[in-house]
């Protein structure tokens, strides 16, 4: 599984993609920092863009990365190695590589800007941390529907379905049912329906640690007793493991299973 | 300061009347007064006849002493030093001067300072420790029922009242400085109370950590000038039932709440800043049944809810800045006859949460950064109104559940529908003129 890995970590990096994204990251942070000397701030407007942008890069870039390397995969297959590494190594390579681009290009303003001397430091890392985990979480998934859709075209279309799903439609029924449903008591409701969107979840998690979360009143005093204990942290953050984790089970059963 | 005080009283007094009868007698009963006052005040300075010297080593050793020998209007100087005193009783008018900040130290026993006489100045005094009890109101210094006091240049520190007066008017209160070491709403007082007093001045005062900063029940005509309220348990400045008052380039910082008017006509705010009013119940201004009040030239800055207004009639709010705040305004209830114009609401997260009709309320030639219009005409003001109530505001009022998707895509995106063309917010709230350029506020030299 290593060498697959490090094989697919070397070809994308070979591809130049991962350069590109290293790059966009780097500029979007040293632009965000310019314009607004403020580290918190930047923090805040740099949530929007990860919590769009990272699941979009994440799904699109696995999807393309699966049916593109097909013909090598199938050449792996012919070879005495577990399916499971071959599809583990790619999908590993594709993640962390992204991940890697993400956390170096808005790490590395930053830093340059004085982040170790900023109080802005926790929430930075959280943010970096929750985009990581979105990456693994969105790769994973793209690789499922890689994998269940020998179509590319039909692929692309789920990819770009979930990705649209989980970042916008998701957000609608959720403003749906809470409307609708405005007479009941609806925080827990809310609670327990942010679980069942990683970007939703990442979204809150990052929106509690900082100072606006005193706009959030009523539902964010519920939503901050829990995640504002250690129990509500580590709640979140495994629930943003069991995102990653069951993808990558299915990826690996489909890919026992699956007829090449 | 006499007579700049009779002046102030004068204006504030003749303001709005149209019978020329009341005016006329109004005036004469005014100079008279203004008269006696200068008159007295004059005599303090001039026949001062004696002074009594209170220390630690001089024949009079405590402050009650040197009252009770003391002939009125007479000075009573006190000495550096700390003097283990409460319930001092100042009964005749007296001018008391500590020298070297002396400590009056109630070591919680009850009261410390009462004046129950006109005419009393207190001036360079260190007063602290005041007891604190749950079922009496004791005060650092209490007046009763008196008149032309001037409490200045004192520091009152660990009370449950600091300053409070009691059916008394016409009075000075400058230049203290006051530290409650409140730690709870329910076991502490506020840092100047006003309950049944005119006419008072209170100017560069510093107040923290008391429940509320200054509290006025029923104190009609003051001026509070150049304050600095900060670390309050619930108000920095609290107005119930209190009329024709006036408070001016105050700064309200970190308090539970910044200001609550409430309850009150013809209240003056010019020139204050309300600042870092931060968390989940708090705001720079609250505003309740307020009538016939001016909003002028202040700054709200990084408050969760800038002004927080419920049921007010005729107010003109001009030339405020509001930055940095959750919500900018959030208007409850009916309002009517108000006018905002020429305000800067730069870079808040709402600038208007708004649940009733617009009624005869007018938003003019404000300075909106959300507002993404152009001006053809160059007259510095948009050609496109501009519509402060985005969607997500006006969801968000309905259903306040509904403020956890705050900051999300499908948020962003339908507000952006909703400007191009508004089908659910009001469509008559908007700003028709909005201004292309921040307003320069004027805020004219101290």
């Amino acid at each position: 599984m290593g060498k697959i890995l490090k094989y697919s970590f070397f070809d994308l990096m070979r591809s130049r993609w991962s350069y590109v994204y290293f790059i966009f990251y780097l500029a979007l942070g040293f632009m965000l920092l310019f314009l607004n000397n403020d580290l918190s701030k930047a923090v805040i407007t740099m949530m929007n863009v990860i919590i769009v942008l990272v699941p979009l890069i994440g799904t699109i870039f696995g999807i393309m990365y699966y049916y593109n390397s097909r013909e090598f995969t199938e050449l792996l297959l012919a070879q005495p190695i577990k399916r499971s590494n071959i599809f583990l190594g790619q999908y590993l390579g594709v993640a962390v590589s992204l991940s890697l681009s993400l956390v170096l290009g808005l790490g590395i303003p930053f830093v340059l800007y004085g982040l170790f001397q900023s109080n802005a430091i926790w929430d930075f890392s959280l943010l970096l941390i929750t985009g990581a985990f979105l990456t693994f979480i969105f790769t994973a998934l793209a690789f499922n529907i890689a994998l269940s859709n020998e179509n590319k075209i039909k692929g692309f279309g789920y990819a770009v379905l979930l990705w649209l799903f989980m970042a916008v439609i998701f957000d609608g029924l959720f403003l749906l049912t809470l409307v609708m449903f405005e007479q009941y008591p609806l925080d827990k409701f809310s609670l327990i329906a942010t679980m069942f969107n990683p970007i939703d979840l990442s979204r809150i998690l990052i929106l509690l640690k900082l100072d606006i979360s005193a706009l959030l009143g009523y539902t964010g005093a519920v939503f901050k007793q829990f995640f504002g204990t250690n129990l509500g942290l580590f709640t979140s953050l495994g629930v943003l493991v069991l995102w990653t984790v069951l993808p990558v089970w299915r990826l690996v059963w489909v890919s026992k299973k699956k007829d090449f | 300061m006499p007579r700049w005080y009779g002046h102030q009283e004068f204006l504030v007094h003749t303001s709005g009347l149209s019978n020329p009868e009341l005016l006329k007698m109004l005036l004469q009963k005014h100079i008279l007064d203004i008269f006696i006052f200068a008159l007295s005040t004059l005599f303090v300075g001039q026949l001062r006849a004696d002074t009594i010297e209170v220390c630690a080593t001089c024949p009079v050793t405590t402050l009650q002493a040197g009252i009770d020998q003391a002939s009125p209007y007479d000075t009573v100087q006190v000495a550096a030093g700390t003097y283990p005193e409460y319930n001092i009783v100042i009964n005749k008018p007296l001018y008391l001067l500590g020298i070297g900040q002396p400590i009056i130290d109630g070591e919680n026993k009850g009261e410390i300072v009462q004046i129950t006489s006109d005419s009393v100045t207190l001036d360079g005094f260190v007063i602290r420790h005041v007891e604190t009890s749950y079922t009496k109101d004791h005060a650092a210094i209490r007046i009763i029922k008196s008149r032309d006091f001037i409490l200045q240049n004192l520091i009152l520190e660990d009370f449950l009242f600091g300053i409070y007066l009691q059916k008394s008017h016409h009075g000075i209160i400058r230049n203290n400085y006051l530290n409650g070491h409140a730690t709870n709403e329910f076991g502490s007082g506020n840092g100047i109370h006003l309950w049944y007093a005119q006419h008072v001045l209170i100017e560069g005062n510093e107040i923290e950590q008391a429940r509320d900063g200054i509290y006025f029940e029923f104190a009609d005509s003051c001026v509070i000038r150049n304050n600095y309220s900060h670390h309050n348990i619930r108000y920095g400045l609290h107005f119930m039932f209190s009329n024709h008052d006036q408070y001016e380039r105050n700064t309200f910082e970190q308090n539970g709440a910044g200001v609550a008017v409430m309850f009150s006509k013809h209240i003056d705010m010019r020139h204050n800043t309300f600042m870092n009013n931060w968390g989940a119940s708090s705001y720079g201004l609250l505003l309740k049944e307020i009538n016939d009040a001016e909003i002028i030239g202040n700054k709200f800055i990084k408050n969760t809810i800038g002004i927080n207004v419920e049921g007010t009639n005729r107010i003109n709010y001009q030339n405020n800045e509001f930055k940095d705040n959750g919500w900018a305004l959030k208007i409850r209830g009916a309002i009517y006859t108000n006018v905002f114009t020429k305000n800067n609401f730069l870079h808040n997260s709402f600038d208007l949460s708004y649940n009733s009709n617009l009624n005869d309320n007018v938003f003019e030639k404000n300075y909106w950064s959300n507002y993404t219009g152009y001006d053809l005409d160059r007259d510095g003001l948009g050609d496109v109104p501009f519509r402060p109530v985005n969607l997500f505001s006006y969801i968000v009022n309905k259903t306040p559940e509904t403020i956890i998707l705050l900051r999300s895509l499908f948020m962003d995106l339908i507000d952006f529908s909703e400007k191009v063309s508004p089908v659910f917010t009001p469509d008559n709230l908007m700003d028709p003129t909005p201004l292309m350029k921040p307003f320069q506020s004027d805020l004219p030299p101290d």
